[in-house]
């Protein structure tokens, strides 16, 4: 196992399950205020501080994770979720009106800044964190569709593939039982890195509230509140923003190293 | 080549169309009337019924829609619901911000990735490549408004080398260049990030073709091939990532405006969502989109001008 897979697997781990541990348990309860205690430096009772209404940041972070991770990884689902099934029907059909159709469909959402689109979606139908999973998830469905095809396209030409079409499989059928299986691998790793887009995105639509609303807590939020503080109290910005770096890198991380593992050829090569 | 481009033209009428409908129909599906819902549940019956006259609303959907279109298209964004003034006015007021800003990013970007890129991949596998390459994955996985509250904690609160935000207009162009240098730069260190990763992996594509050994058994200098084959031949790729990245700087710039409070299009986007004007939202999207469209035309374009095997793909 690579350096990599190492680091960024155990830096995922922590993140899950901080997320998890605050379902039964954070050290203090994020919704009580206590403003004589505000703003308190890192080290203290509170281990990474407080923020301006005197809330244990170390929670904020843990509920936070559960924020990032929850949108994301339902927007990458979303993504999985329409854009396998599109690349490995227009893969199937390759070359007939409907290839065209998913693969123009494709490069139109594509060329649409998917920023612009998340607030255009968000201005309408209310800030919220199901709209901002729609927004984030629309954006990956071209992205596994355009990969499912790419990759199940050769797969199509080999000779297995061929015989199991003499045994009379469908189409369809051999879509799921024989390329589907073939891709996984790919699938995975897109799925970590499309999962550390989401975490950015989630927290980029937070930061201009149009992600996750109070009382749910957010990093992006967090950093939103943290902007008028960080002169007098640098840590309400720090602590945040640090926890997108770390998760961000880790699953990148996560991803390289899953890619040179899963790919049986690159390791034979670094022998 | 000619019928490469007409075949581009073609899909870039039909994106642009369907983008049209996309974004009128977005706004079309509020629940309820547009009308009450731009101006909240407080509104008089009959200043809503001063704005469904203004908007059209009385008209039929199709009617609204090609007036909206053909009004794009002459430059009339129609009028802001809360500013009172012409939308074409808001936004050419505010272009001078958004604009300047992603094309400084641009520059800016490409000034650190290339030499980054190239010097990586020149000293493939040591401790240059790998400290270079680490940077990049910071880079990747830094968020970009956050990195921008961080430059202003440093440079601007710390040693007070920059403001914090505002922007000073272009009455003085060197002080509105030195109010966009932080945004500028919070926006092109990830970007940077990326392209300088591209440029590595398309020169090392480069330097293990046979024109390279050509190049090298003739008798050039390591140095001598790579400049004069290696790097041109590896800016292919890396000029489609900079096409693409100019509509990541743009719409980017939306949320680094906000962290500056620069009067930009991103502003404007805010204040008319917090306004409920879905006048103005609708024709800055529009506009947005319209311009990240056009320029991934152009980039195809340039791409097959350069590369003939494309046309013949396409």
């Amino acid at each position: 196992m690579s350096r990599n897979l190492i680091i960024g697997a155990g830096l995922s781990v922590l993140f899950i399950c901080l997320a998890a541990l605050s379902f039964i348990w954070t050290p203090y309860d994020i919704e009580a205020l206590d403003i004589p205690n505000k703003l308190q430096a890192p080290g203290g009772a509170n281990l990474l501080g407080t923020d301006h209404f005197g809330r244990d940041i170390l929670s904020m972070i843990m509920m936070g994770a559960r924020t990032s991770i929850a949108v994301a990884l339902v927007a990458v689902g979303i993504g999985m979720a329409l854009g396998i099934p599109l690349g490995l029907l227009a893969a199937a059909r390759h070359g007939s009106l409907l290839d065209e159709l998913i693969m123009r469909g494709n490069d139109l959402v594509f060329a649409f800044p998917s920023l612009v689109i998340a607030i255009l979606i968000t201005a309408v139908f209310g800030a919220s964190a199901v709209n901002a999973i729609i927004a984030i998830g629309i954006f990956n469905v071209p992205v596994f569709a355009r990969l499912t095809r790419g990759a199940a396209l050769p797969l199509w030409e080999r000779d297995f593939i061929l015989a199991a079409r003499v045994c009379g499989k469908s189409a369809a059928r051999i879509s799921v039982e024989h390329i589907l299986p073939n891709i996984t691998n790919l699938m995975i790793v897109q799925g970590t890195i499309q999962f550390s887009l989401g975490i950015l995105a989630e927290a980029a639509l937070s930061y201009i509230g149009l992600g996750a609303q109070p009382p749910t807590a957010s990093w992006g939020r967090m950093l939103a509140d943290a902007q008028t503080l960080v002169s007098i109290a640098p840590h309400t910005a720090l602590v945040p923003g640090f926890a997108i770096l770390l998760m961000v890198l880790g699953l990148n991380l996560l991803g390289d190293g899953l890619r040179d593992w899963l790919d049986p050829r690159i390791r034979v090569a670094r022998v | 080549m000619i019928r490469y481009a007409l075949g581009r033209l073609t899909s870039l009428i039909i994106s642009l169309f369907v983008a049209s409908l996309v974004i009128f129909a977005v706004i079309e599906v509020i629940p309820g009337d547009p009308a009450a819902f731009m101006l909240g549940v407080n509104a008089q019956p009959d200043t809503i019924a001063a704005l469904r006259a203004e908007m059209g609303l009385d008209q039929s959907v199709i009617t609204r829609y090609f007036g909206w279109v053909t009004g794009l298209l002459q430059g009339d964004f129609g009028q802001s619901w809360t500013y009172k003034t012409p939308v074409a006015e808001l936004i050419s007021d505010r272009i001078w911000v958004s604009l300047p800003l992603a094309i400084y990013a641009l520059i800016l970007s490409t000034l650190i990735a290339f030499p980054a890129g190239i010097f990586a991949a020149s000293r493939r596998g040591g401790p240059g490549d790998v400290t270079i390459m680490g940077a990049t994955q910071l880079g990747v996985a830094i968020p970009n408004f956050w990195f921008a509250m961080i430059l202003v904690l440093i440079f601007a609160i710390n040693l007070r080398w920059f403001s914090a935000g505002g922007f000073p207009g272009w009455d003085n162009p060197l002080q509105a260049l030195k109010s966009l240098t932080l945004p500028a730069i919070a926006l092109a260190l990830p970007q940077a990030a990326i392209l300088a990763r591209v440029m590595r992996s398309s020169l090392l594509d480069m330097l293990g073709e046979d024109f390279i050994r050509t190049a090298r058994a003739k008798g050039l200098t390591r140095r001598q091939a790579l400049w004069r084959h290696a790097v041109r031949n590896a800016l292919i790729p890396v000029l489609t990532i900079i096409g693409l990245q100019f509509s990541f700087l743009l719409a980017g710039g939306i949320i680094i405006e906000q962290v500056f409070f620069l009067p930009g299009l991103g502003r404007l986007i805010f204040q008319s969502i917090s306004a409920r004007d879905l006048i103005v939202v609708e024709s800055v999207v529009m506009l947005l989109v319209f311009t990240v469209i056009i320029v991934n035309f152009a980039v195809d374009l340039a791409y097959a001008a350069v590369d003939p095997r494309l046309r013949a793909k396409a």
